[in-house]
């Protein structure tokens, strides 16, 4: 009988999307390994929901109650619980919080990670860890040393189960810690992030002027749940928001539609976003590397192509 | 100040992927290897809390092959007094717990006040090795930091998050891992380039130990199937929608 571990992720006392996600990937594996149980743990206060919980894969939650965040806190309480169980992995979201636990957990375990994991397989009894190095130009499938493995996932590659079960909920201590995070300025805006948003409507620097940017936030509108994303160049000249930059060394997405505007595709941007399900490139260059990751691409002027875009779609709407 | 940074030679991001079956990794030849865009940032970092600050001292130390020395070089050049080289064939290849291992053991003899790393290595993205090698220092560690204020004895940073700005305190010792956007790295001058020359470079050979991984294999990405040019200009847009809706069926 093992154990997995999947450390949640909460913010304001709610629950991130992407660690339901784990938990789904938890109970597969733990199903593939032979049977045994999933611990879902909250580092931080929050008012589990024992039944979506349960459904997405967990069978007990633990909950450590700490009135807020902290790396080192979580990552020694989680550190502490995984040995208590004897739990043979350790999962959980590869947000920039998840991607921070990841190597700590492994470090205080004494035991290897895997960052930013695509697939969870079972072969011969263990588990093989798949991740993209190289900005997405080599795969690696690594076993982990140690009695138990450690590893974050990337957001869209793993599905919550959805189990008619709800899970038992129960305590644990949080263990201390020396640094704090001393406030958490909620972004502003309605848009949800574009790491964790089913639809990313992205820019490059062939959208021009900042003004510009409007046609694609018309788009945008027209898609429930869509998040807007960047290139970084053009984060770089200051027009879009650091936290909006998609690629190598922003996020990593894998949207149901990824509508890029603008954008030439260089191997940094698509190490961030090629796994996305449906790929739109939208450039007047015909020869711009984008067109090879897309599954849909229009030739054409931005200035011509997104304000009869934004109409189309605003006529699915009504 | 006792100011450490942890720097690595890493391939240039645009470097054509050839894997080397016989060592599961990038086979390096004719690939350009530079220091790592994110280990700038540290690097300015270090020198200008080191600035602000009389009599401090900024160490660079680098887990590395014997070709690593180049980038120590550049590192010495920007500033850095001195520099120390773990040396193994196989360092470049060495996974986040052991490369964390390496450098707490290295790091744990000295006196140190602030260490700085770059937030990933654009080589492996593991976005670990920091705050791996603080938690086995046991000093605290801050992630991803584009604002960086010493207040005291205590350090107050700022970090972007899926949806929201964290603000992070901490005490010192600890650690920082720097995002772009946290300062403008300086470039090496032709005087810091002759300087770099006569400062200390240590060099001592390491014993990776029993590796945290074991690699299975190293393959190229699956190809994504090919898509497809729908037409030109506004005119292809209510195809494109049609294809989103009933092809696709994304929308
Ligand atoms: C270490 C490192 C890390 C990096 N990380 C990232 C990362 O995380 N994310 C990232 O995005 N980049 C990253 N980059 C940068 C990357 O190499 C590219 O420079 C960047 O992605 C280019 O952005 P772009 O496509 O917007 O601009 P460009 O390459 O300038 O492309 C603009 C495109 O717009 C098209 N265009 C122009 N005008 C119009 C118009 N009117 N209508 C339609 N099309 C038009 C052009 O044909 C062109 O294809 C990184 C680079 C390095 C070295
Ligand atoms: N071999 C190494 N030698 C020295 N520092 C390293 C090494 N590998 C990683 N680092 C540091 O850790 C940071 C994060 O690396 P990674 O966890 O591999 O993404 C880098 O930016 C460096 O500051």
């Amino acid at each position: 009988m093992s154990n997995i571990l999947v450390l949640l992720e909460t913010r304001d006392g709610s629950l991130r999307p992407a660690s339901l996600e784990a938990l789904g990937a938890a109970r597969k594996t733990v199903d593939e390994l032979g049977g045994g149980t999933v611990t879902a743990l909250s580092y931080e206060a929050f008012d589990a929901d024992a039944a979506l919980l349960g459904a997405a894969g967990a069978d007990n939650v633990l909950i450590a109650g700490a009135a807020q965040h902290s790396a080192e806190g979580a990552a020694a309480t989680c550190t502490r619980v995984a040995k208590e169980l004897g739990s043979v992995a350790v999962l959980l979201a590869a947000s920039v919080r998840g991607k921070d636990l990841t190597a700590r957990i492994a470090a205080g375990l004494e035991t290897g990670c895997v960052p930013d994991c695509t697939a969870i397989t079972v072969a011969d009894g263990r588990m093989v860890f798949t991740r993209p190095i190289y900005a997405g130009k080599g795969m690696l499938n690594a076993r982990v040393s140690g009695a138990v493995a450690v590893a974050s996932l990337r957001g869209n590659f793993f599905a919550a189960a959805s189990r008619d079960a709800a899970a038992e909920i129960g305590e644990t201590s949080a263990e201390a810690s020396k640094s704090v995070v001393r406030e958490v300025a909620a972004k502003s805006g309605g848009r949800p992030d574009v790491a964790e948003a089913n639809i990313v409507v992205a820019g490059g620097r062939g959208m021009g002027d900042a003004d510009n940017w409007a046609m694609l936030e018309a788009i945008a509108d027209q898609l429930p749940g869509a998040a807007i994303g960047a290139s970084r160049a053009v984060v770089d000249s200051g027009i879009r928001s650091h936290s909006e930059q998609v690629g190598q060394t922003g996020k990593t997405v894998a949207p149901e539609l990824y509508i890029a505007a603008g954008i030439s595709g260089a191997i940094q941007h698509l190490a961030g976003m090629n796994n996305s399900k449906c790929i739109v490139a939208i450039n007047k260059d015909a020869d711009a590397p984008i067109f090879t990751a897309a599954t849909y691409g229009i030739v054409g002027d931005i200035n011509e192509v997104l304000p009869v875009l934004a109409e189309e779609l605003s006529k699915l709407q009504n | 100040m006792k100011i450490i940074t942890c720097v690595k030679r890493v391939p240039a991001t645009t470097t054509r992927v050839v894997i080397d079956a016989s060592t599961k990794s990038l086979d390096p030849t004719g690939v350009e290897f530079l220091l790592n865009p994110y280990d700038e940032f540290a690097v300015e970092q270090a020198l200008q809390v080191a600035a602000a600050h009389e009599g401090s001292t900024v160490t660079a130390i680098s887990l590395g092959n014997a070709a690593a020395q180049k980038e120590l070089r550049t590192v010495l050049a920007m500033g850095a007094d001195d520099a120390v080289l773990l040396t193994n064939d196989l360092a470049l290849d060495a996974d986040v717990t052991t490369t964390a291992r390496i450098l707490a053991e290295a790091i744990r003899g000295r006196e140190f006040d602030l260490l700085f790393f770059g937030k990933q290595a654009v080589d492996n993205d593991a976005h670990g090795v920091g705050p791996a090698v603080a938690t086995m220092l046991g000093v605290p560690c801050l992630t991803e930091v584009v604002k960086f204020e010493l207040d005291g004895d205590k350090v107050i940073c700022e970090r972007e998050v899926e949806g929201g700005r964290e603000i992070l305190e901490s005490p010192l010792p600890c650690a920082i891992t720097c995002q772009k956007g946290l300062n403008e790295p300086r470039y090496a001058n032709l005087k810091g380039i002759m300087k770099a020359k006569k400062k200390p470079l240590e060099i001592t050979e390491v014993d990776l130990g029993a590796p945290a991984l074991e690699v299975i294999d190293l393959l190229p990405p699956a190809d994504r199937p090919a898509g497809r040019i729908i037409g030109e200009g506004a005119a292809a847009v209510a195809e494109l929608v049609d294809a989103l809706r009933n092809e696709a069926k994304v929308l």
